[in-house]
């Protein structure tokens, strides 16, 4: 496309740098294509990703794999054992770490005075975000099985994970709460309620939907976790009750997939999961941006 | 006449904001448009330049005629034609970035690269807006480091550095102190030997102060044009009349 | 009840002080045992040597982990903050949402997820490419951590620029400026903290992968090559933690690795909040 003849310029002072207008079109030209390309590239690999890992695994996620585990006799394969230890974990981490996050948000948002120790708090709760798996799996082994004395298990790796997932529950509690309008707060206050009692009443009950969303990304990230769960949960592929998997070595679905694929060369049972995998990715990321529209609308 | 506009219509998506607008605006001379809020001054402006295309919903019918072009044609360079009609906005918004980054950059858009060359157009910019002997030993501090006033005189310099043959100034002293405001209008009064000045004011006064020429809106419908003096000593239309008594507002 | 809430918001320090504490208690032993320019300095790791005397050099770790971080950054950021501006200024509504969406699910596949695709699609693509007696290698890692990190940036970024005040942008194009050129001699350096923090991001969840790059990086303690087989300091403390006797300085010596790994990402974020307060008092 021609440049000054398609469109028409005022400008007629020779100070216009000869060739510029032809640079400065292309530039734009230039940009537009760069941008739209990245983001397909962007976009491409995601579609990739799943659709590879699908039409792979969808296939050998049969009902004996998902219901069953592993045999060394009948050479079959099963992953029953690690959809129990990742729900396990799932569990225990949350009953420990939601009433801690939520406390902890409430106490930032609601009762906190000392500017200083928000901050101190926020600043520790930030910290946490950027620290590794690797190295929370390192500490958690240190603390949780040498210094406590427990065993590879459940346990140990739920306390490692509830470090992690903290941070989480705290922020969106706390973003939850902030959206409260304050005149929720007086009203309750002004009829007689008591500090506690108008959180309980009125507060808790208006962050619900903060608080889920937030659970629903802490439960994303405790499904993905593989490099914290190595020394405190273990690589057990026998299937355990919740009781005896608190102390019992136990393969999440992460690190099953690892052990598969990696020592094993299972790579059928690894496609399985990571097909499971994906699919409750996908699941969870859709109930995320659900409640989390839900509370944008408030 | 610098401008001519021909029966122009907008739309924000079905509401018919700008009605059949037709007007002459004289080279060299400041043109004040009055009237309430939402008579459609402000929109008729940033059709002016074509910044409501910036805005998705708006349809434009009718045509601006300048130096001989259609602004509408679809074959117009608007980053050509926003050289030629600049604009000072209502709240001072310099880039933040240095005074001379901020003046310096229209140029640089142009494609004017050379430093001696743009160190003049600099200094002749800061010194068109009056603002030169404030900021010449702070060229490099940030541009919002200046206080209000300072900044609005920024933005005109900033705008008079691409060498406009109009400046539309959209309320541009409403948000300033009556101090800033006089230094404003006292060098708006001078920019007329070189610029045209379109302007937008709720101000009466101010248009009264400084404008040679008048036009009142309302509703989306330029009620009267004339020379300053005229509309507000023997207004012909009594809707102006009432407008510039104080009746409504 | 205030004081049980206050306990509770305490955990979280109690959490930082307690790892910062457990890492320098454990990973302090190893180097003074083998001497810290020798652990830190040293190119050579073999713990386990018996017919010569084990070597603890902890380098190619090290360099391997700076390498493929460095790596990662300059694929992962261009392409994510061309994303991030294609979908804060230049998408449609709808087109724009759905990127998101996509990142949102790029951010949440589990990191042995990518590794086990790497490790099945792109390390035989490089073997193949390359050829290369195997395609487990640093540039499968590098090529790895640059999608990974995509969405850190991608996010971070586009909020950045979405929150640039629209006067500017406005100012832009009534000076003559087209809307691409605005997004990137205004919008963007306007946004330069966010970017800066969304950078820091993406470096600290490279430098900090483990799983994602066990599977395609080949797990050889060499100095890094891009076509060598590498073991970075994550994947080092993985790989050798199941079998390193408990108590023997070998162990000893990976919980330094991960001392090291820890102070890094310390660094790192410190040197964004002084930059960030930099930048805060310019203005």
């Amino acid at each position: 496309m021609s440049k000054t003849t398609a469109t028409t310029t005022i400008t007629t002072n020779s100070d216009q740098v000869p060739f510029f207008q032809v640079r400065r079109k292309l530039y734009n030209i230039i940009v537009r294509g760069f941008l739209r390309l990245t983001t397909l590239v962007t976009v491409g690999l995601l579609i990739f990703m799943i659709g590879y890992i699908l039409i792979n695994g969808l296939k050998h996620l049969t009902i004996p794999m998902l219901t069953t585990q592993s045999s060394y006799i009948e050479d079959t394969i099963g992953i029953f054992p690690n959809i129990m230890n990742t729900l396990y974990m799932i569990l225990i981490s949350m009953l420990i770490a939601l009433p801690l996050g939520i406390g902890a948000a409430v106490y930032l948002n609601e009762y906190a005075t000392n500017r200083r120790l928000v901050t101190t708090i926020e600043f520790a709760a930030e910290t946490l975000t950027g620290i590794p798996s690797i190295v929370f799996g390192l500490v958690g082994m240190l603390v949780f099985i040498h210094l406590f004395g427990l065993k590879q298990g459940v346990l140990a790796g739920s306390l490692t994970l509830v470090m992690i997932i903290l941070p989480t529950i705290i922020r969106t509690t706390q973003e939850s709460l902030k959206s409260i309008p304050d005149d929720y707060r007086h009203g309750s206050l002004a009829l007689g309620s008591g500090k506690w009692h108008m959180v309980r009443t009125v507060v808790l009950p208006s962050a619900m939907d903060g608080i889920v969303t937030g659970s629903i990304l802490a439960i994303g990230r405790i499904v993905g976790e593989s490099a914290a769960l190595l020394f405190t949960a273990g690589f057990g592929l026998r299937l355990n009750s919740l009781f005896k998997s608190l102390q019992r070595s136990s393969a999440s679905l992460t690190v099953a997939l690892y052990v598969y694929v990696s020592e094993r060369g299972e790579m059928e049972a690894g496609f399985a999961i990571a097909a499971l995998l994906m699919l409750i990715t996908l699941l969870l990321n859709f109930a995320a941006t659900y409640f989390g529209n839900k509370l944008k609308k408030r | 006449m610098i401008i001519n506009v021909q029966k122009l219509n907008l739309w924000y998506a079905d509401n018919h904001a700008l009605k059949d607008i037709s007007m002459d605006v004289p080279r060299n001379q400041i043109t004040a448009l009055i009237g309430p809020s939402g008579c459609g001054k402000s929109t008729f402006l940033k059709t002016l330049n074509r910044m409501q295309d910036l805005n998705p919903i708006v349809r434009i019918e009718g045509e601006v005629w300048y130096n001989g072009n259609n602004i509408y044609d679809p074959k117009m360079d608007v980053t050509d034609l926003r050289k030629h009609i600049g604009m000072v906005f209502q709240k001072a918004n310099p880039f933040p970035m240095s005074i001379y980054d901020n003046i310096a950059y229209g140029p640089r858009t142009h494609g004017i690269r050379a430093r001696a060359k743009l160190d003049a157009i600099v200094e002749k910019a800061l010194k068109d807006a009056a603002i030169w002997d404030e900021v010449k030993d702070r060229l490099r501090k940030p541009a919002l480091s200046l206080s209000g006033g300072q900044q609005q005189r920024l933005c005109i310099a900033r705008a008079l550095a691409v060498e406009p043959d109009i400046l539309l100034m959209d309320e541009a002293t409403s948000a300033l102190d009556p101090i800033s405001t006089g230094r404003i209008e006292e060098l708006v009064t001078q920019l007329k030997k070189k610029y045209t000045v379109i302007m937008v004011t709720h101000n009466m006064q101010q248009a009264v102060r400084i404008s040679d020429q008048c036009a009142f809106f309302l509703l989306g419908e330029l009620i009267e044009y004339s020379d300053t003096s005229t509309l507000f000593s023997t207004p012909t239309d009594k809707r102006t009349e009432d407008y510039i008594t104080g009746r409504f507002g | 009840m205030k004081m049980l809430f206050f306990l509770c918001g305490l955990v979280s320090v109690g959490f930082v002080l307690c790892i910062s504490i457990y890492l320098f208690v454990a990973g302090i032993p190893a180097f003074k045992v083998i001497g810290i320019s020798d652990m830190l300095f040293g190119k050579v790791w073999l713990p386990t040597a018996s017919t010569t005397e084990p070597s603890f050099g902890i380098l190619p770790f090290i360099l391997t982990s700076i390498w493929g971080t460095a790596g990662a950054i300059m694929i992962g950021v261009p392409i994510g903050l061309l994303t991030a501006i294609y979908v804060a200024k230049a998408a449609p509504k709808k087109v724009a949402t759905a990127i998101r969406t996509s990142v949102q699910l790029l951010a949440g596949i589990p990191s042995v997820v990518y590794g086990m695709i790497g490790m099945v699609v792109l390390v035989p693509l490089i073997q193949r490419t390359f050829d290369l007696t195997s395609g487990a290698t640093l540039m499968a890692a590098i090529i790895v951590l640059a999608i990974m990190i995509l969405p850190s940036i991608i996010n971070v970024s586009e909020t950045a620029l979405s929150a640039v005040p629209a006067e500017y942008e406005e100012a832009s194009m009534a000076l003559g400026a087209t809307k691409e050129e605005t997004w990137f001699r205004v919008t963007l350096p306007a946004a330069r903290s966010g970017v800066a923090t969304a950078i820091v991001l993406g470096i600290g969840r490279a430098i900090g992968e483990a799983m994602a790059i066990i599977m395609v990086s080949g797990n050889v303690a060499n100095m890094p090559g891009l076509f060598k087989s590498v073991r970075f300091m994550t994947t080092a403390i993985a790989s050798e933690m199941s079998y390193a006797a408990v108590g023997s300085l070998h162990r000893d010596a990976l919980f330094s690795i991960g001392l090291v790994l820890f102070l890094f990402i310390m660094l790192i974020n410190l040197g964004l909040k002084f930059f960030i307060r930099e930048k805060k008092e310019e203005t």
